[in-house]
């Protein structure tokens, strides 16, 4: 991009591990890139892609393995030495800071000064900016307030930033979860000039058509390991998708055709506060599978929250069972036989200090207990009923929850709430960042429990799973509902076609 | 008796123990009574404390409830002439009001336990000072109240009444934090509120039972201290107790983040710092540096804690590495 930059990047990952206590998030993976390669990585949720990100950031250090920049063994990578060696990442998660105008944010930690007392160069600064907003065509200016723009806006923002430090490796986290297609075509045309110029690009994405578009290789991680790497001819979605889940899509969900029932969970005119402009009408039955899908900020866990009774409804009416519900709590959804599995199970699922037991036994201890007493017997009787039930590997129902892996920590939460026999469940992302063989039980379940006649609503980004397991899918989008699609309907393009307006 | 606790009887049994063989008067009936008496007396709110500290929250206005909880039940027997079961009455009810409107003001309106009870403390010791016109309430010469005395303030076989009240508080709160659905959800409203919300539990609910049962508690204590003293001065009465409360639960293993702690931990916690105030008398240590040990006793058991808990966390890291290089996923 600029005449001083330093000559290309070599970047090797040599068997690189990290374990968390009870959860390997990354076994002996390696991973190269040199100057003008585009390398898509792809992976399902939760199979070490944001890890070996971190890694790559200096945000955590591995446990073992080897990383060399440029011939030079670095023993750890801290944040400061990333910058240094020009290596810029575009995070998943936006975090611009609202209060600042775009130039500022663009240039955080960089400021431009002037001056013996050191002011700020707004002007000098602003002159750095414009170019790279004009690059990315974006719709705003150096000057704007960041607190007015959209959150494809500050996606753009991010990755502005990103490019602001002339890197030589540019690494990409999902950056077009939320921009729309022209928007995504430009991206794409500015990472394939990129490219041209010399510089890496590492490029993460559930869009396997984008990476077709660009990549010259595929590198693929299934369950923190290695899963394989496609050279420039043999990009295909097919080939991704079979290094990504290891197997043919058909075997992995095996679709039960089940009658729906009787109507469990209807919404009329509900309003959420996230997007009270939109009222939301749906219909649950029992025994059906529904997913509810969508881009992110597409207003789906807001939904959940609001049907749960954890945020406030704004509008409209929620029925269960035809009866409206009166008081809009979670204790009241809860004994109107509604549960949810929320989206972030180590925050809002569980208490991860706390024992399997307990984790298990929380919402049922009015049953469990006699006069306020907890009866310590019947809670550890029904912990060890859940193990045997859904298969919870560990060494011990009285260990923290927090020791376990991510797919039996899942198990835990939907244990607590099989607990309570709940006729309509919402599932948030229940496979996100969970193995692959705990992930087929979880479908397992799903499909037990519809055929038991409970209604499952499923809120879920990957497409293979939403396409793989449902019986009818709501598709939303900016907080509206864009449509419905019924089972044979069901592809990603007709789902996308509505996600995106 | 989880491992914190048996390491803070160790601690309490090996200082108790040095004290006895530099000044054997630390053994004397009268010394041991006296500091029973204290421990009672102390033990009373530091539990209360413990309650509201285990939900992730604070009670910095213990020493002024005390005094003016003090100042009122003293005055309605004395100046009123109430008889005194109402009076105790009157007191607890009084006690109770505080707790809720805390409660109320945290979760309603949101406003933060540290600033909601620092109001508090400095409110109720103002409104103490001007009820008695920054005067002293007691009871006037040769008034007599055989039963209360012998309740509040006697002995039986030698032991303090503030010492069996506070064994009989003790029992009582360890089964509601440690065997009751209601203690199980004041250390989940602690640890993790949002799971706790998730889970269906009323936090808001919790969080209000804990200021009451706290203040409550304080409320008892009021009455054992006023009765003790006889007399209540309301602007020194009681000055600085919340922090000993804390003090005492720190020391017991309650997290000020909350969701951790036992009431063990807070009874010996108790005992520990009267132990120490004692052995700064008997030792000669000049008392000037009275709070100065305390302090140091208190940080040094913090560090050991948070040292301990770091090389716990190592060592499941180490086990889970040790487990991959066998080649198996660790099935913890």
């Amino acid at each position: 991009m600029t005449a001083h930059r330093q000559k290309d990047i070599s970047l090797d990952l040599l068997g690189i591990t990290k374990v968390y206590p009870g959860a390997i998030a990354l076994n002996n993976v390696s991973l190269s890139i040199r100057g003008g390669e585009v390398v898509g990585l792809v992976g399902e949720n939760g199979a070490g892609k944001s890890t070996l990100m971190k890694v790559l950031s200096g945000a955590i250090t591995p446990d073992g393995g080897r990383i060399v920049i440029d011939g030079e063994e670095v023993t750890s990578l801290t944040s400061a030495r990333v910058h240094e060696r020009g290596i810029a990442l575009v995070h998943q998660e936006l975090n611009p800071f609202p209060n600042l105008d775009v130039t500022a944010n663009v240039l955080l930690g960089r400021e431009i000064r002037r001056g013996m007392f050191g002011f700020l160069d707004q002007a000098a600064m602003e002159r750095k900016v414009a170019p790279i907003l004009a690059r990315l065509d974006t719709r705003f200016g150096p000057n704007d307030a960041v607190s007015a723009l959209s959150l494809a806006d500050h996606q753009l923002l991010e990755i502005a930033r990103a490019l602001s430090i002339d890197p030589r490796l540019l690494i990409l986290d999902e950056p077009t979860s939320s921009l729309t297609l022209s928007e995504t075509k430009r991206l794409l045309d500015v990472i394939r000039q990129l490219s041209a110029d010399g510089v890496a690009v590492l490029f993460i994405t559930h869009r396997l058509a984008e990476i077709e578009e660009v990549a010259s290789r595929v590198v693929a991680l299934r369950d923190g390991r290695n899963a394989g790497t496609l050279g420039c001819g043999e990009i295909t979605k097919d080939a991704m998708i079979r290094l990504m889940i290891g197997r043919d899509v058909g075997q992995f969900y095996e679709k039960a055709e089940h009658d729906p029932g009787w109507p469990v969970l209807e919404l009329k005119g509900l309003r959420t506060k996230a997007f009270p402009q939109h009222p939301l009408d749906l219909c649950l039955r029992a025994g059906e599978i529904l997913c509810l899908t969508g881009l992110v900020g597409a207003g789906r866990t807001e939904l959940a929250r609001a049907l749960f009774g954890i945020d406030r409804i704004e509008g409209g009416a929620l029925e269960i069972k035809g009866q409206r519900l009166a008081d809009h709590s979670v204790p009241a959804a809860i004994a109107a036989g509604l549960c949810l599995v929320p989206e972030d199970r180590k925050t809002e699922g569980l208490f991860l200090d706390f024992s399997i037991t307990e984790n298990i036994a929380m919402p049922s201890h009015a049953a469990l207990s006699r006069l306020g007493f907890v009866d310590m017997g019947a809670e550890t009787a029904l912990a060890e009923a859940s193990r045997r039930k859904l298969n919870i590997k560990t060494a011990g129902l009285g260990r923290a929850a927090a020791e376990m892996s991510g797919g039996n920590q899942q198990k835990v939460v939907l244990a607590k709430w099989l607990a309570m026999k709940p006729r309509i469940i919402i599932l948030d992302e229940p496979t996100r960042g969970i193995d692959v063989g705990a992930k087929a039980e979880v479908y397992r379940l799903m499909q037990a429990l519809a055929a038991d006649g409970v209604a499952l609503l499923m809120i879920s980004s990957d497409m293979e799973e939403v396409i793989g397991i449902s019986d009818r899918v709501a598709v939303m989008c900016r907080g509206r509902l864009a449509g419905t699609l019924v089972r044979d309907q069901l592809t990603e393009e007709a789902i996308l076609q509505l996600a995106v307006e | 008796m989880q491992k914190k606790d048996i390491g803070l009887a160790t601690l309490v049994i090996t200082v108790g123990a040095i004290v006895a063989v530099i000044n054997p008067r630390f053994l004397s009936p009268i010394n041991l009574a006296n500091t029973a008496n204290l421990i009672g007396l102390f033990g009373l709110f530091s539990i209360a404390e413990a309650f509201v500290i285990v939900t992730a929250g604070i009670e910095l206005s213990i020493g002024s409830v005390i005094a003016l909880i003090g100042v009122i039940f003293i005055d309605l027997i004395a100046s009123f002439g109430v008889p005194w079961p109402i009076a105790l009455a009157i007191a607890m009810a009084l006690s109770l009001a505080i707790g809720l409107l805390h409660g109320w003001l945290i979760t309603r309106l949101k406003l933060q336990p540290f600033v909601v009870t620092l109001c508090g403390l400095l409110i109720y010791r103002g409104i103490a000072r001007f009820y008695t016109r920054d005067g002293t309430a007691g009871f006037t010469f040769g008034s007599d109240f055989p039963m209360l005395e012998y309740l509040i303030a006697g002995r039986t076989a030698g032991v303090p009444h503030s010492v069996v009240a506070f064994l009989l508080v003790a029992v009582a709160a360890w089964f509601l934090l440690h065997r009751t659905v209601l203690g199980r959800h004041l250390f989940a409203v602690g640890k993790n509120p949002e799971a706790a919300s998730f889970a269906g539990i009323d936090t808001t609910r919790v969080v209000i039972q804990a200021y009451m049962l706290c203040t409550f508690l304080t409320g008892i204590s009021a009455v054992f201290f006023a009765m003790y003293t006889r007399s209540v001065q309301p602007s020194s009465h009681g000055n600085f107790y919340e922090l000993y409360g804390i003090a005492a639960a720190v020391l017991g293993g309650f997290s000020l983040r909350g969701g951790e702690g036992s009431i063990i931990g807070v009874v010996l916690g108790v005992i520990l710092l009267q132990v120490l105030q004692n052995l700064v008398n008997l030792l000669g240590i000049p008392s000037s540096l009275n709070f100065a040990v305390m302090g140091s006793v208190i940080l040094a058991g913090v560090i050991a804690d948070t040292q301990f808990s770091r090389y716990r966390d190592a060592r499941r890291q180490a086990t889970a590495m040790a487990a991959l290089e066998d080649g198996s996923k660790p099935q913890v």
